[in-house]
């Protein structure tokens, strides 16, 4: 098929129909931060950090396909103050408290912060009221650290084929849940096996007993999963 | 006219303060409430948390002495795992333990309090601080900075961070001691043996009588935890209380139900509750925690040169002394015991062993951690859900134990120094020191250490400022 020409960030580069800008970038060592993808997942664009502008208009790099002549930038002041504005906003939604966080130095969401140099919050903290659920034998999900970036669901979903992990409810009352929201102890769909662990980029969903800044997370893990099913 | 005279804030000590002196129709000392003024309301804070998670959110609580509150943490955790910790596991968490006493006594003995009785109480404020100590003493300052070098490497070589080490976890410890550490640790602690009794010796030939009584002497009881046969001990052992002569009041006593004879009482004036001993009452059952209370409740140190020092030490009071000044000289002994007790621990070869971490689930719903903080018994008592979420955490603080006794000292010192109205930079330094003794930790913002402005407000008894006196 024929190849895509495009400019990021004033680089010639060409592609292939049907991939995304972030797979182009990503691939000619152009940097776009990004939470909600997961190399082995399906894009969804929920996270909004990896905007980049398009004939000035912001779009998200994972979702959408590189076309032909397309010329975009990653990296315009007005691209990064957005970026941090999204970034605010997930900190304000949830509690998330690095310094006792059992991901504290292993955290794609606290990394971000520091690569977007998020210095401050200015929006106000929404503080929800939430319960860790501490049911599940080996797991536990604390929702205080949860971004929805729903990668545990679509691992779940998608690699697993368990379909345990589903959101529930719009807007600020948005959460994750399993089964039919029973308690993680007993969703009866859950196989155990931690592929939700290990694809959460926060201290969300982690291993019960790992102490503070203990927890690191094996993101690849989904990816290697995927890619030696496409050699079978 | 009633007067009430505000000191406030007191400086050099950890976290903030505010003394209320009230004086009677003659302008003499009635009565005086040390407040202390802040809330954190940590045990709230622990609600719905993962017991795993305590020893780093706890640790919190204080920049000063966050090792205390992670052992404590750590401790009552395991009584919840129901697991008994590896060997090694227990010698390092000692080792850390230790490691905090250099660093947090000699902070509070060269940085804080030193500068009173070595420059002294009636020296120029602006120099009585560490700084002018430097001047005045350069080389004993020196190494008295050193040795609480020492100590907080320690802390940093074993949890890896110097402040928060997130090292003491449920079960154990998460690393062994590497051969480096355990060779610098070996190699670094003669010259804090130096320094301490070099430091001791000058301490004894300078210290004065007048000093010591300065800061008054009253009689209380003293608690602590003793190892057997009455060996002072900071990391274990069971609760022994002492009377003002020595005379065992309990013995024995089982630390994980401490609640039996120790509760809280609380004042509206003041955030600190006021633990005392319950077969006595509130606020008749006074004891004093910390170094001196470890001293005055323990038969002997357990190590030669602690012990020799130890006996100096009583020559010159009566078995049990009751001088708020002796907290300091007890300090300086602790140091030195903490030293002999590191080289124990590091000539036995287990201290090396990999074995550190006992793995275990929730298989009790309830627990107390308590040990020996620097400034006291340090109580943390949770109670969890079946999958281990905290439902209630309670903690005693050492600085919560001697609240009664400082709010006595603060009395006596006012009493002594302060007549008709009559106030002088002195006197309020020396009702500061009174406090300062029991190197309170109030809940515990960080000081900058050194002189700070000092505000005294003289208000009428119906509360209009009639004066204030105010110390850049
Ligand atoms: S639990 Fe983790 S993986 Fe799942 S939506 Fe929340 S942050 Fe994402
Ligand atoms: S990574 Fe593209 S929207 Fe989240």
């Amino acid at each position: 098929m024929d190849k895509i020409t495009l400019t990021i960030d004033g680089q010639l580069l060409t592609a292939s129909p049907g991939e995304t800008l972030l797979t182009v970038a990503t691939r000619n060592g152009i940097r776009i931060p990004t939470l909600c993808h997961l190399e082995g997942l399906t894009d969804v664009g929920a996270c909004r950090l990896c905007i980049v502008e398009v004939i000035g208009q912001l779009v998200p790099a994972c979702t959408t396909e590189a076309a032909n002549e397309m010329v975009v930038k990653t990296r315009t002041e007005a691209i990064k103050k957005y970026r941090r504005q999204v970034l605010e906003m997930l900190f304000a939604e949830g509690n998330h408290v690095c310094s006792f966080c059992i991901s504290n130095g292993g955290c794609e969401l606290q990394d971000l912060a520091c690569e977007l140099e998020m210095h401050s919050v200015t929006v106000p903290y929404a503080y929800p009221r939430n319960r860790v659920d501490a049911s599940h034998p080996w797991f536990l999900i604390d929702r205080d650290r949860c971004v929805l970036c729903g990668r545990c669901v679509r691992a779940c979903g998608e690699v697993e084929g368990a379909h345990t992990w589903a959101f529930a409810e719009r807007g600020h009352t948005a959460r994750v849940i399993t089964d039919l929201d029973v308690d993680w102890g007993d969703a009866e769909s859950c196989t155990s096996c931690g592929k939700c662990v290990e694809s959460c980029p926060t201290g969300a969903i982690a291993l019960k007993g790992a102490s503070n800044a203990e927890m690191r997370k094996d993101t690849d893990m989904v990816a290697r999963l995927v890619e030696r099913r496409e050699h079978e | 006219m009633e007067k009430q005279i505000h000191i406030e804030p007191v400086t050099r000590i950890e976290g903030h303060a505010k003394i209320t002196v009230f004086l009677d129709d003659a302008g003499d000392v009635k009565d005086t409430q040390f407040h202390v003024t802040e809330l954190r309301g940590f045990e709230k804070f622990c609600e719905g948390r993962t017991l795993w998670e305590m020893p780093g959110l706890t640790a919190r609580i204080c920049g000063i002495c966050p090792v205390s509150h992670i052992l404590a943490s750590a401790k009552a955790a395991d009584a919840i795992l129901a697991v008994r910790i590896p060997k090694t596991a227990e010698m390092l968490r000692r080792m850390m333990n230790l490691g905090q006493y250099i660093q947090s006594h000699a902070l509070s003995f060269f940085y804080l309090s030193a500068p009173d009785f070595l420059l002294g109480w009636d020296s120029d404020p602006a120099l009585r601080n560490v700084v002018g100590l430097v001047q005045a003493n350069p080389d004993l300052t020196r190494k008295g900075i050193r040795l609480r070098a020492f100590g907080q490497e320690v802390i940093s070589r074993l949890g890896g961070k110097r402040v928060h080490p997130s090292w003491a976890v449920p079960g154990g410890v998460n690393a062994p001691l590497s051969k480096d550490d355990h060779q610098w640790f070996v190699e670094n602690l003669p010259e804090c043996k130096d320094t301490i009794r070099e430091t001791l010796d000058l301490f004894k030939s300078s210290f004065d009588c007048e000093a010591r009584g300065v800061l008054g002497e009253f009689s209380s009881m003293y608690m602590g935890l003793v190892a057997p046969g009455g060996k002072w001990e900071h990391y274990d052992g069971l609760i022994r209380i002492v009377d003002q002569d020595g005379s065992i009041v309990v013995d024995g006593h089982d630390p994980s139900r401490y609640y039996d004879i120790i509760q809280e009482a609380s004042e509206p004036w003041t955030y600190l509750k006021f633990p005392h001993y319950v077969p006595m009452g509130y606020p008749g059952g006074m004891y004093r925690v910390g170094p001196l209370g470890r001293v005055n409740v323990c038969e002997s140190f357990g190590t030669p040169e602690a012990d020799a020092a130890l006996e100096e030490f009583r020559a010159t009071t009566s078995r049990c002394s009751g001088k708020v000044f002796d907290y300091h000289y007890t300090r300086l002994l602790e140091i030195l015991a903490s030293i002999e007790r590191m080289e124990l621990l590091l000539a036995d070869e287990r201290i090396l062993d990999p074995h550190v971490r006992a793995e275990a689930s929730i298989n009790e719903l309830e627990g107390v951690g308590i040990h020996e903080a620097p400034r006291g018994t340090l109580i943390h008592h949770y109670k969890v859900d079946e999958n281990g979420i905290i439902e209630k955490a309670n903690f005693i603080v050492s600085t919560g134990h001697n609240n009664l006794a400082m709010n006595m000292a603060v009395k006596q010192i006012a009493q002594k120094y302060i007549a008709k109205g009559n106030i002088t930079e002195g006197i309020l330094n020396r009702i500061e020191g009174g406090i300062r003794a029991y190197d309170p930790c109030l809940s515990c913002s960080v000081h900058a250490v050194g002189q700070m402005p000092i505000q005294v407000n003289i208000v009428d008894a119906d509360g209009a400022l009639q004066q204030t006196l105010t110390q850049e």
